[in-house]
């Protein structure tokens, strides 16, 4: 799960790290109040999207004055911002972070994820700061200092100023480095992060350092005992699609193609995908139904693809292992039935009654094609859609 | 003979008086020699109760001494099933085998960290389980696609795992024994540990070796192979077509710098000379054009 900056700067204070005084807003008004309240004669107007590279896309501006505020705060909120990470069609910004200036000295990285290989978290940090660490690892490896750290442990006082140092955070400023650093590890562990970074991590000219910018992403799988980050979740920001399947288990991902995939298991869904493509096709998304492909689930998804306007075929691919393949032929009429379906459907069964499970496809009355196999499925669907 | 399991191995299930442990329970035990394989549940609150004959204990370890069992098998729901492997591994029990899916990947971090130094292996979690056909099937897979043979099989996958045993009976090639390591990100066995023990099993021809997107264990494994490897592999790597950044996160990417993408790693996998093949359609076939030489 993703939050907004401003939301991930509040848990890094509650774990002691320093960072410029803000306040969200949701109009122009409570922008133009923000600023007031928070005094000084600087102010950074920050769309809050959970896309990245939004200064690049003009969602950051340097306010000087109240009327300043106003004005950018009048462009950015409403604005479709465009950015890396966003596709051409953009967010629509509809919060705003109002934050004090800082005056920056030097600007460094700092950022956390868990090596799967090593099987610990590892602490990375750069004096490039403001890069996109992707960009720093390509063209200047050499520039990244990597610690994994040692659960039992944690991040000892030595480890964090070492890497401070590495980096190039002068001595003086080591004490409030040191609070950043070990703030982002605990809120790692202790909020179950998969992702959490500063960057920029700040300098300023008081000899101060501050986050600057804050990106945190949490563990789906442990939600369950987070609802302080649950209640953070932000669906304006996520696929329609996508919540509309998690609400029933589904795990679903738009792509740009025409053939939907209804799958059993993400691997072999990832697999009918591929196997769609080469043989000329192009998967309109990936769907896992996990180990129940009950008729609600299945209908559900068929209702979740024939959302989308450019499809143009369905292939139902389930590999049945203990689950029976003729339950799963029964929800499959079931579910085309009750979504009067418009577009060609192939099924490919396999697992036990394999047999039972194509004669009700084939007595349903439906314009079902069986499918003998995999590549057999797969030549079918790519032919159904070019019709 | 087979790699870790075969018809004299015993196991305690973890949380087999659950719904989805009572089933599985129910399916590994009918098949082969399940009956005698499945000894024994634990669940502190129902000691002394039985399930399908099998008696359930309150403690791994209690389990453990009473029967003699030195497996175990995991169907705790998530928010307790990394404390269940940590209670297998302080029993000292060889292997166990965690189905669970939606373990928080911070409890792995934790429960692998406790087991540096241990004896007992880890198959998951997120895993089918594994099985050596005709003697002992532990896990979620359906026992009736596996034929006895010589090929082995080892997969981060669970549906795909069973799409390229299917392929292989179908084709007349059974198998030594198939191995479901898991999709978790924090897991214990990896495919080189997997991959090393087929090589070393002497009933063991060939292996069909299925990986995805994410991480760099395949291309560990495939550098591991060039040198080592005695016997023919086929790979297969799931999600050519899976849209970059999705799972993935965007840190992840600087760890494996390069890694973790389907055409990276079938690229290694090929110059480590893994008879690759892009069509999950067609596993069964290289394998059995490779043997064929």
């Amino acid at each position: 799960m993703k939050i907004h900056e401003y939301q991930a700067k509040e848990i890094l204070r509650q774990f002691g790290v320093p960072t410029p005084r803000g306040v969200p807003c949701f109009t122009v008004a409570e922008a133009e109040t923000a600023a007031h309240t928070l005094g000084g004669a600087a102010w950074v107007v920050k769309a809050q999207i959970h896309a990245g590279g939004r200064g690049k896309g003009g969602g950051v501006k340097v306010a000087r004055s109240a009327d300043e505020v106003n004005e950018y705060a009048a462009q950015v909120l409403g604005m479709h911002l465009v950015t890396h990470q966003t596709g051409m069609e953009g967010q629509l910004v509809r919060r705003l972070l109002i934050e004090e200036g800082a005056q920056i000295a030097q600007e460094f990285y700092v950022g956390m994820v868990i090596d799967r290989s090593r099987q610990r978290v590892v602490l990375m940090a750069s004096s490039e700061g403001g890069m996109e660490i992707e960009e720093v690892a390509a063209h200047t490896p050499e520039k990244i200092r990597k610690l994994w750290i040692d659960p039992a442990t944690g991040l000892a006082d030595a480890e964090a100023d070492g890497i401070a140092r590495s980096i190039g955070i002068p001595d003086v400023a080591l004490h409030d480095a040191r609070a950043c650093l070990q703030g982002l590890y605990r809120a790692f562990v202790e909020k179950d992060a998969t992702l959490a970074e500063i960057n920029p991590l700040v300098l300023t000219a008081q000899q101060r350092v501050v986050a600057l910018d804050a990106k945190i992403n949490f563990d789906d799988n442990a939600l369950f005992r987070h609802p302080e980050i649950v209640a953070l979740r932000d669906l304006d920001e996520e696929n329609p699609a996508e919540i509309e399947a998690s609400k029933f288990d589904l795990s679903y991902i738009a792509l740009d193609g025409d053939i939907g995939c209804l799958v059993n298991g993400a691997g072999l869904a990832m697999a009918t995908m591929d196997i769609i493509k080469l043989y000329g096709g192009s998967p309109a998304n990936f769907l896992d139904v996990g180990g129940g492909a009950t008729t609600e689930k299945v209908t559900e998804a068929f209702k979740l693809m024939l959302k989308n306007p450019h499809l143009k075929a369905i292939l139902v691919n389930i590999f049945g292992g203990i689950m029976k393949c003729d339950v799963i032929a029964e929800g499959v009429v079931a579910a085309a039935r009750e979504v009067r379906l418009t577009v060609p459907l192939v099924v490919r069964l396999e697992g036990t009654n394999v047999d039972l499970g194509k004669k009700i496809l084939a007595e349903s009355g439906l314009p079902i094609i069986s499918a003998g196999n995999m590549a057999d499925a797969a030549q079918q669907v790519v032919a159904a859609a070019k019709g | 003979m087979s790699i870790l399991i075969n018809k004299d191995t015993r196991v305690i299930t973890q949380g087999m008086t659950g719904k989805v442990g009572q089933f599985h329970t129910y399916h590994c035990k009918q098949y082969a020699n399940g009956a005698n394989c499945f000894v024994a549940g634990v669940n502190p609150k129902k000691a002394g109760e039985t399930f399908e004959h099998i008696p359930v204990y309150a403690s791994v370890r209690e389990a453990k001494e009473a029967t003699g069992a030195t497996v175990s098998v995991i169907y705790v729901p998530p928010a307790g099933a990394a404390a269940a492997i940590d209670e297998a591994v302080e029993a000292e029990l060889d292997l166990v085998v965690c189905i669970t899916e939606g373990i928080p990947v911070h409890d792995m971090l934790k429960t692998r960290y406790k087991m540096q130094g241990k004896k007992t292996l880890l198959i998951g979690p997120n895993c089918p389980g594994l099985i050596t056909p005709d003697e002992i099937k532990i896990g979620i897979m359906p026992g009736h696609i596996h034929k006895k043979g010589r090929i082995g099989v080892v997969s981060r996958s669970g549906t795909l795992t069973y799409e390229a045993v299917g392929q292989l009976s179908e084709l007349g090639m059974g198998q030594s024994s198939c191995v479901g390591i898991g999709g978790d990100p924090i897991n214990g066995m990896k495919h080189l540990d997997v991959m090393k023990l087929f090589n070393d099993d002497p009933d063991t021809d060939a292996v069909i070796m299925v990986g995805e997107i994410g991480g760099s264990d395949e291309e560990e494994c495939a550098r591991w192979i060039k040198d080592n490897m005695q016997k023919p592999v086929v790979g297969f790597i799931a999600g050519i077509t899976a849209p970059p950044g999705k799972r993935m996160g965007h840190a992840g990417a600087i760890i494996s710098g390069g890694q973790g993408g389907a055409e990276e790693k079938l690229a290694v996998m090929e110059a480590c000379g893994i008879h690759i093949t892009r069509n999950p359609a067609d596993m069964g076939r290289v394998m059995q054009k490779v043997l064929k030489g």
